[in-house]
């Protein structure tokens, strides 16, 4: 039996359908057998990021109407064998599918799959209702800004009023440059605020959107991208693997070691 | 305080990100206390039972509301005791 997790955030542009594309490739690297939901109905995303979108035949609204089968309608990312997508439907909206068509299609999949991962919509309403339906556990994607935090604290309070409890981390887009010099909430800042546990930190990184271009997620990025390397680290933390967590920014400065000396360290 | 908050003290200058944290707490106290209807109810049950093998609560006349002050929220419960039991 697997495990649905659903990728949330509440502000839009933060990172949910780059973060569910990557986890997904990154747990199919291990092996596991993944599949994909875009939840995002009449703003399909997750089928140009993974470079699947000339595949689409059947959608999401087709599957929960019973057009066709489930099976007909996943994807199979040919790069990765045991990866596949459910894409959204473009021209339908939100309301087309309901939480309890979610649920039963959630527990389906689960039937076949090691881990099904949903894309939540932005928002609050019936499309991150329908998102969360089917969903064991949640990983909730922010960035280390006012607006995106906020959002984040109230998607935890929605998240556990729908007794989805103990969702995990990830902010996204972090720059070490910024934060050293003040201009940026710190990991720790973050955590303070909204108190649950963090599972990842992704660095602001140009390879994202290089490897986005060619619809090749970065966490299959040899070339050492920090933010691959990342991702690969979260992939491991989702499947129970207690993984340390990325030094962003080294503590090497001659300034920090002067802070050390002067016991100021911050 | 580290070194660069030590500094900025003394021009007189706060980290952007300092401002930021401080909006943010601020915000988010005004959010989490405009909480639904629905929960008070449910946070005025359980103190209700909590109380009641204390005291017999009168529920009609018991009001349970949240409300802000500048910085803070505060919850304030009006239990109306109908009788006191003995302790046990
Ligand atoms: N860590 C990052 N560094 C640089 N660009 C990023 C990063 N994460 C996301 N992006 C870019 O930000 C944009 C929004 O990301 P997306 O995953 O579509 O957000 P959402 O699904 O939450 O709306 C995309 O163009 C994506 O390439
Ligand atoms: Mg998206």
């Amino acid at each position: 039996m697997g495990e649905v997790i659903v990728i949330t955030s509440g502000k839009g542009g933060v990172g949910k359908t780059t973060s569910v594309a990557n986890l997904g490739v990154g747990l199919a690297l291990l092996g596991k057998k993944v599949a994909l939901i875009d939840a995002d109905i009449g703003l399909r995303n997750l089928d140009v990021v993974m470079g699947l979108e000339n595949r689409i035949v059947y959608d999401l609204v087709d599957v929960v109407e019973g057009r066709c089968r489930s099976k007909q309608a996943l994807i199979r990312d040919k790069r990765y064998d045991t990866l596949f997508l459910l894409p959204a439907a473009q021209t339908r909206d939100k309301n087309a599918v309901t939480p309890e068509q979610m649920k039963v299609l959630c527990s389906e999949l689960k039937e076949e799959f090691d881990f099904v991962l949903v894309d939540c919509p932005a928002g609050i309403e019936q499309g991150f209702r329908n998102a969360i339906a089917g969903a064991d556990r949640a990983l909730i994607v922010t960035t280390p800004e006012v607006s995106a935090v906020r959002d984040a604290d109230r998607i935890i309070g929605l998240l556990e009023a729908a007794e989805l409890g103990d969702p995990r981390l990830i902010i996204n887009r972090l720059r070490p440059d910024m934060v050293k010099r003040g201009d940026m909430m710190d990991i720790e800042d973050i955590l303070e605020i909204l108190a649950i546990d963090l599972i990842g930190v992704i660095p602001d990184d140009e390879r994202i959107i290089i490897s986005t271009n060619r619809g090749e997620p970065v966490v299959t990025s040899e070339n050492g991208a920090m933010s691959g390397q990342a991702y690969r680290n979260i992939v491991r933390r989702v499947v129970g693997e207690d993984v340390p967590f990325l030094e962003l920014h080294k503590n090497s400065s001659i300034f920090n070691k002067l802070k050390k000396m002067m016991g100021l360290g911050g | 305080m580290n070194l660069r908050a030590l500094l900025n003290a003394l021009v007189g200058k706060q980290d952007s990100k300092d401002i930021a944290k401080e909006r943010l707490r601020l915000v988010l106290v005004h959010d989490r206390a405009s909480v639904s209807p629905e929960f008070l109810d449910k946070i005025k049950e359980e103190l209700i039972r909590v109380i009641s093998t204390y005291m017999e609560i009168d529920e009609e006349n018991t009001q349970i509301n949240m409300h802000r002050t500048d910085g803070t929220a505060v919850l304030e419960a009006n239990l109306a005791i109908k009788a006191i039991r003995r302790t046990v």
